[in-house]
């Protein structure tokens, strides 16, 4: 019997048989997220059900000294949940329980794969939502949200996952477990929490999530304003954010993703012959506050000469305009079989002459290159549409990508906003640190895992770390 | 040589300021550079470095063989109106920085504790947000990144200088907040606010149990104050205690709240103050917490802070203290033995509530900590990251005490 069926039958022990997916034909189905650049087909797929069961799993493979990859829906974008390389895939979507809901302090606690618009369903009849809201809320996990340090249109006033993480119950790949934060969110020492946001998975799987959740608004106004250049668009970006007004969420199309989502089933009423658009959101809890700030807003957009500038009458017609945004990605499946959705943050008042030059690029390289993103932010999402199995073509995405990835660093940006580094962007991680800052991270990690078994290969590029232990004194 | 040649030699005349009052050598270097090459050369040499900014907050007692101070590490080399970002260097006193800023129409959401010229290196190290936290959240919402120079000489960056980021671990937020047990840091790039163009305060005396449920009406009714802060007498030098309530932002926002904030409290309760009285009023409170020889934060839940709030007032006494219930963090300051300290932490350990020594004399800091009450396994990733970032030991910092 070899050491990987061993193994299966051990696992089969603590989840059940049919948690345990050994065949290709099921495995296979793991071997990509979101991101359609890379493949890898995990040696094994467990779904473990309950968090005992989690332990169990993982201080099995620490004995058998196997790596393994946690993973939630497998929404990610960076290629980070992906399992080669002889590691274990953990699923955790069946870790799905709302386990407890303090409404008088806004706090929940959740396993990690309960999915995120779920968490804001259920928390809704006491007047509270969870803010985070990827695009893919209605699949992602609170887990991976947690791994990736999610955001999503509203973070522009709400803040991003590590804003709305209080407390983590820690599973480390030793299979020991560690309690950090706590509810009230000061952490017992150092903020370990922080640390561990965003970290990918590279730390260990948080096992209890205790999150901050937030009245729901007690106004909300959807403006939909268009404008015949996306320079004239990126410029009232800014002079929204110069006035002081910090909407909710603050969101950018150019004319390539308005005409593919007014193609699709996602229909939002968008004008076509814009060059851009913006969807703004302005939302509090004083009405009248609202009121007056949309005011203001609407004002401004007609200051930057927006062609026009709508509000949305309805609570129907402004789920309509959101859909639009939201399902993007979806309705970019009509022009091409396969796109990459990339991520980049510039700063804001760069985002006028980043995106001139991502259109350069993109005519350079004969590519079809469409964005939409959170401009209130500067967090581009360039979205390359190609076919991936024509080799050619994939190596021309790959290099505007990585031009793009050049373009938006020199203009004082960062690789990624929102996606995380995964195996994607591990090549440019050397373009934004330097070595003793990659082999600080490479540190940290070790701490937390000594022997690197948690999501192997993952963020930081080893070959381009400095050594950090050298300099210890024995 | 003496240590005081060998950094004369090191980093030239200039960077060697006068000995304190317990003569340790104090060091000021000019260059986040001149800090990892002096950091690089302690710790080579087995020096003992304490670390210190403009010497108003912590007290400048840790045993050490050499002081490192910030303070010549002052400069802006960036501030961005359009992006509401700057980079600033840690050394840089936080009323010099909140001029620059406002000169530029930009604002740095926060009001820690402590005097005006407090370094932002000091405020971002010990996380000491004050009453803005309301509003505006934690001093780690305030950052987009840190460079820090490690106990062993190693220039480190973190993070970025853009709005959102996750290339990397996040070593800034282990840097906010560590007391520099894990590195000294030098530069900091911070997310800024347009300076509000409505900005006016509120206040109400009265009894703590009356101020606290107007507190929740405000909170039910729906608005958003930058802070809502309860005081006690003492600190707020007036009869009884004090609910401070601060509107800033656009004029529609705060001209909204200030109607909503006379309907929700029975109209007319609260005395609107001018703004130079407003300036005194919250000024006076953040140096407050500088006076007295201990300082302590804690936090719990909201609905917990009547009950941690009296629980104070039995094992230390009513003194200086500040809260923001409904975020529910409370600021102590006053004179507290090393014992009763350690009792208020276990007693408040057991309430899920940690508690965050920020300011004492050594002798308290190092026996009390920081930090403690370690939850399991805790202490051994702690240790870990202090090893990490400071090999030899070098930097002394009280993290858990004896």
């Amino acid at each position: 019997m070899s050491a990987l069926s061993s193994l299966a039958r051990d696992l089969h022990a603590i989840v059940g048989a049919k948690h345990v997916r050994e065949a290709r034909a099921e495995r296979v189905t793991y071997a990509m997220d979101g991101l359609p650049t890379h493949r890898r087909v995990p040696d094994l797929v467990v779904l473990p059900g309950t968090r005992e069961e989690l332990i169990a799993v993982v201080r099995l493979l620490a004995a058998h000294d196997v790596p393994f990859v946690p993973r939630g829906a497998g929404t990610g974008l960076s290629g980070g949940a992906l399992a080669g390389d002889g590691s274990v895939l953990l699923v955790l979507t069946r870790l799905n329980r709302i386990l407890h809901v303090d409404a008088a302090n806004a706090r929940a606690v959740v396993e990690p794969g309960v999915v995120n618009a779920k968490l804001s369903a259920a928390v809704r009849p006491h007047g509270l939502h969870y803010a985070p809201d990827p695009s893919s809320q209605s699949a992602c996990t609170i887990g991976g949200n947690v791994a990736e340090n999610a955001g999503g249109p509203h973070c522009l006033k709400y803040g991003v996952t590590a804003n709305h993480i209080l407390a983590l119950e820690l599973l480390l790949a030793d299979g020991s477990v560690v309690d950090i934060g706590s509810p009230a969110g000061e952490p017992w020492g150092p903020d370990l929490v922080g640390l561990f946001v965003g970290s990918e998975g590279n730390f260990g799987i948080a096992t209890k999530i205790t999150v901050r959740l937030m009245p729901l608004p007690g106004a909300i106004r959807t403006l939909l304003a268009d404008f015949h250049s996306i320079r004239a668009a990126g410029e009232a970006v800014s002079a929204i954010i110069a006035s002081g007004i910090v909407p909710a969420a603050l969101e950018m199309m150019d004319q390539s993703c308005v005409c593919a989502v007014e193609d699709s089933v996602y229909a939002a009423g968008y004008p076509r012959d814009a060059a851009a658009i913006l969807l703004v959101e302005v939302d509090g809890r004083n009405p009248a506050a609202v009121a007056a700030e949309t005011e203001d807003v609407t004002e401004i957009l007609r200051r930057s000469a927006a062609r026009s500038v709508r509000s949305a009458a309805t609570e129907a017609e402004r789920e309509r305009l959101w859909q639009g945004r939201k399902k993007a990605f979806g309705a970019m499946g009509r022009l091409s079989r396969d796109l990459v959705v990339q991520d980049a943050v510039v700063p804001r008042s760069a985002l006028p002459d980043v995106l001139e030059a991502i259109c350069g690029i993109a005519q350079r390289y004969g590519l079809v290159v469409s964005n939409v993103f959170h401009a209130g932010d500067g967090n581009l999402h360039p979205n390359i549409s190609f076919d991936a199995t024509n080799p050619e073509l994939k190596a021309r995405v790959e290099a505007a990508s990585a031009e793009i990835m050049s373009t938006c660093i020199a203009a004082g940006g960062t690789i990624t906003g929102e996606h995380g580094v995964g195996i994607d962007k591990l090549r440019y991680m050397p373009m934004i640190f330097d070595a003793e800052s990659l082999g600080a991270m490479h540190a940290v990690r070790k701490v937390f895992d000594p022997d690197e078994r948690v999501n192997p290969g993952k963020v930081v590029p080893l070959h381009a770390c400095r050594e950090w232990s050298s300099k210890a004194v024995a | 040589m003496t240590i005081l040649e060998k950094v004369t030699a090191l980093l030239g005349e200039g960077a060697v300021l006068e000995a304190g009052n317990d003569r340790v050598p104090r060091v000021a270097p000019g260059s986040p550079d001149a800090v990892a090459l002096l950091l690089g050369t302690a710790h080579q040499e087995g020096w003992r470095v304490r670390i210190e900014g403009a010497g108003t907050w912590l007290p400048s007692d840790a045993p050490a063989d050499l002081a490192l101070t910030t303070r010549r590490l002052d400069r802006v080399p960036a501030i961005e109106p359009s992006d509401l970002t700057a980079t600033a260097e840690a050394g840089i006193g936080l009323d010099q920085l909140r001029q620059q800023l406002a000169d530029r129409g930009a604002w740095l959401a926060i009001d820690p504790p402590g005097l005006a010229g407090r370094t932002l290196g000091s405020v971002v190290a010990t996380a000491s947000a004050g009453p803005l936290r309301h509003g505006f959240g934690p001093i780690k919402d305030h950052l987009l990144g840190v460079t820090f120079v490690t106990g062993d000489g190693r220039m480190v960056q973190s993070g970025g200088r853009v709005m959102k980021n996750v290339a990397g671990y996040d070593l800034t937020r282990l840097q906010a907040g560590g007391f520099g047990a894990f590195g000294v840091i030098v530069l900091v790039h911070l997310r800024l606010r347009t300076l509000p163009r409505a900005d006016v305060t509120y206040l109400l005396e009265g009894a703590r149990e009356e101020l606290t449920q107007v507190g929740e009406d405000i909170a039910a009714a729906g608005l958003t104050p930058a802070a809502l802060e309860l005081v006690s007498p003492a600190l707020a030098r007036r009869e009884r205690w004090v609910l401070g309530v601060r509107l800033a932002g656009s004029p529609a926002l705060v001209s909204a709240d200030e109607a909503g904030l006379g309907a929700a409290t029975g109209g007319g309760r609260f005395t609107p103050i001018r703004a130079e009285e407003a300036h005194a009023f919250w000024m006076r409170l953040a140096e407050g917490f500088a006076v007295r020889p201990v300082t302590f934060r804690i936090g719990g839940v909201p609905t917990a802070s009547d009950e941690l709030l009296d629980l104070l007032q039995h094992q230390l006494g009513d003194e200086w203290i500040s809260a923001s219930p409904a975020v529910g963090a409370i600021r102590w300051t006053g004179d507290a033995s090393i014992d009763r300290l350690q009792r208020l932490r276990r007693t408040l350990a057991g309430m899920e509530v940690p508690m965050t020594l920020e300011r004492a004399p050594w002798a308290v800091r190092g026996a009390v900590g920081h930090f403690g009450a370690y939850r399991e396994g805790v202490g051994p990733l702690v240790a870990g990251l202090r090893r990490t970032f400071d090999p030899g030991g070098a930097l002394v910092v009280a993290t858990e005490g004896s």
